[in-house]
C-alpha cells in the first residue's frame, strides 16, 4: 500500500485488524506445534494447554468478524481495502477452524498418552512441521502482500499429502496385523488426517492473498472452466 | 454494453484563458447506460460534463479542442448548433433551478413552449412527470409554483423538464448533493429507470453514488482521464494506482 489514507483513524482501524489476524495465526501455529508435540512427547499436561488457549482464538474471531463488519457498514471500503477486508472476514473462519484442528489432535494426544506408545512418531512431526511452515508461509504472504510466496504455499501441499497417505497405509497394516492396536492407531490415524486438513486451510489462505493482492480468484481453477 | 458508444470523445482538451484544464481525454460513453465521472476538486470533471454539450463555450475565455462526436457525428463541426445540440443533450444541475415564477406545469413545458411547438402539451407534460417519477406528488397541483415543491421534488421537476425536448443523453453534474438521502434515493432510482431511454453521464464528488448508480466510471485527476472502465472493477481492483488512492481514501 503506497501512500496512507487521509482518514488517520481509518487508516489505524485497518491497522487494528491486520494486528488481530496476525496475532490469531500466531496463536493457531503456536497450538498446533503444541498439540502434535503433546502426542509424540505422551505429554497430557501441554495438550491439556492447547485445549484452554483455544478460547483466545474463538474470541479473536468473534473480535475479527465484528471489526470486519463495523469497516464495512462505517467505512464504505473500496478497492484493496475492501479486498483486504472481505479475504480478513474469510481466512478468519479457516483460522479459526484451524485451532479446531489444533483442539482435535490434543483431545487425541491425551488419549494417547494414557496407552503405551504403539509407533514412532517421526513422520507425525515431520508432518507438522510442514503444515506449520505453510501456515507461517501463508500469514507472511499475507503481511508481506506477497502473492509470489503465497503461490508457493499453494504448491506446498503434495508432500503433506504424500506424507499422510504413507502414514495412513502404515496404520492400517498395523491395524490389521494387531487388533489391540486399533484404538491407538485410530487416533494416530485422526491426528495425521487433521494435520491433512490444517494444511488444507492453509491452502485456502494463500489463494485469498493472492485474491487480496492481485484481485484475481485463484479457487477452483476447473469449475471455472466448466462455466465458461 | 452496446456496441457502439452513444458519444465518443477523442483527445478532448479544454481551457481557461491560458489555464489547460483538461489533457487528451479520450473515452467512449456507451449508449443506454450511464458513465459516473469521480475524482477530486478542480480535476476537471464538470469541465469534461459542459464539454459534452458545448457549454463549456459559454464561459467567457474558455475553449475546447479535440472531437466529441454523438452517433458519430462531431459537435465542434462547423455549422452545428450548439442550441440544438443542448436539445439532445440535456443538463441537470446540482442546485434545482426550477423557474421560480412558473408553474410546476409550466417549467415542464417552458422548453418545448421555447421551441414554439404545437402539439398537445398537457400530454408531454403528464408523461414527463411520469418519467421523473414526480406524477402522483403534483398531479392535483399542476397550476402550483414550482417553488411550494422540496429540494428533492424540484430536483425531479428539473429532470422532467429536461426530459419534455426528448434528449437523447442526459448530463448530470452532482443532481443530489443538495438532496436528503431519501430525496437522494429517488433521483439514483429514476435514473435506474431512465437509463432504458437514455444515455446518462453523471459527476458526482460522492463515490458510493457513482458505485450504486453507475455502469462505467472515470476517475479524472489533474485534468487527465486517469482511468475509466467497468464501475464493479473501478471499485474492487482498479487498474492504477492513483485510482486506487483515490477510492480507498488516499489523497496525499
Amino acid at each position: 500500500m503506497s501512500p496512507t489514507h487521509t482518514d488517520k483513524t481509518y487508516e489505524l482501524e485497518l491497522k487494528d485488524l491486520r494486528d488481530k489476524l496476525l496475532s490469531m495465526g500466531g496463536k493457531v501455529e503456536a497450538a498446533i506445534a503444541a498439540s502434535v508435540r503433546a502426542v509424540t512427547e505422551r505429554d497430557g499436561e501441554l495438550a491439556r494447554k492447547v485445549k484452554a488457549s483455544d478460547v483466545e482464538v474463538n474470541r479473536l474471531e468473534v473480535d475479527i468478524d465484528g471489526a470486519c463488519r463495523r469497516l464495512l457498514a462505517l467505512r464504505q471500503p473500496a478497492a484493496s481495502d475492501l479486498r483486504f477486508i472481505t479475504t480478513a472476514l474469510k481466512i478468519v473462519t479457516d483460522l479459526e477452524r484451524m485451532g479446531d484442528l489444533a483442539v482435535n489432535i490434543a483431545e487425541r494426544a491425551i488419549e494417547l498418552a494414557q496407552a503405551p506408545p504403539l509407533v514412532p512418531l517421526h513422520d507425525l512431526s515431520s508432518m507438522a512441521d510442514m503444515v506449520e511452515a505453510q501456515l507461517k508461509k501463508a500469514l507472511d504472504a499475507f503481511v508481506e502482500r506477497d502473492p509470489v510466496k503465497a503461490e508457493e504455499v499453494m504448491r506446498g501441499d503434495d508432500l503433506v499429502d504424500a506424507l499422510y497417505l504413507k502414514l495412513f497405509h502404515e496404520l492400517l497394516q498395523l491395524m490389521m496385523e494387531e487388533s489391540r492396536a486399533i484404538r491407538r492407531a485410530t487416533a494416530l490415524m485422526f491426528t495425521a488426517k487433521h494435520l491433512e486438513r490444517f494444511g488444507d486451510h492453509a491452502i485456502n489462505l494463500a489463494e485469498m492473498v493472492v485474491y487480496m493482492v492481485r484481485g484475481t480468484d485463484v479457487r477452483h481453477p476447473r469449475s471455472r472452466e466448466v462455466a465458461k | 454494453m452496446s456496441p457502439e458508444p452513444k458519444m465518443r470523445v477523442e483527445a478532448l482538451q479544454a481551457w481557461f484563458n491560458n489555464r489547460h484544464v483538461l489533457h487528451d481525454v479520450t473515452i467512449d460513453v456507451p449508449a443506454y447506460s450511464i458513465l459516473a465521472v469521480i475524482g477530486p476538486s478542480g480535476c476537471g470533471k464538470s469541465t469534461f460534463l459542459r464539454c459534452l454539450n458545448r457549454m463549456h463555450e459559454l464561459v467567457p475565455g474558455a475553449r475546447a479542442g479535440g472531437g466529441i462526436f454523438l452517433d458519430g457525428e462531431n459537435l465542434y463541426a462547423r455549422g452545428v448548433d450548439p442550441v440544438r445540440l443542448r436539445r439532445r443533450v440535456g443538463m441537470v444541475f446540482q442546485r434545482p433551478n426550477p423557474f421560480p415564477t412558473m408553474s410546476i406545469f409550466d417549467n415542464v413545458a417552458s422548453g418545448l413552449k421555447l421551441n414554439g411547438w404545437k402539439g398537445n402539451l398537457s400530454e408531454v407534460v403528464e408523461r414527463c412527470l411520469h418519467q421523473a417519477a414526480l406524477w402522483d406528488e403534483v398531479k392535483d397541483r399542476l397550476r402550483h409554483s414550482a417553488l411550494s415543491l422540496s429540494g428533492g421534488q424540484q430536483q425531479r421537476l428539473c429532470i422532467a423538464r429536461a426530459l419534455a425536448v426528448e434528449p437523447e443523453v442526459l448530463l448530470m453534474d452532482e443532481p443530489a448533493s443538495a438532496l436528503d438521502p431519501i430525496a437522494t434515493a429517488k433521483i439514483e432510482e429514476l435514473m435506474h429507470e431512465l437509463k432504458e431511454r437514455y444515455t446518462i453521464v453523471i459527476v458526482t464528488h460522492n463515490m458510493q453514488q457513482a458505485a450504486r448508480v453507475s455502469d462505467t466510471t472515470a476517475f479524472f485527476y489533474l485534468g487527465e482521464l486517469v482511468e475509466a472502465g467497468p464501475t464493479e472493477k473501478i471499485f474492487t481492483n482498479p487498474r492504477e494506482q492513483r485510482t486506487e488512492d483515490y477510492v480507498t481514501g488516499k489523497f496525499g
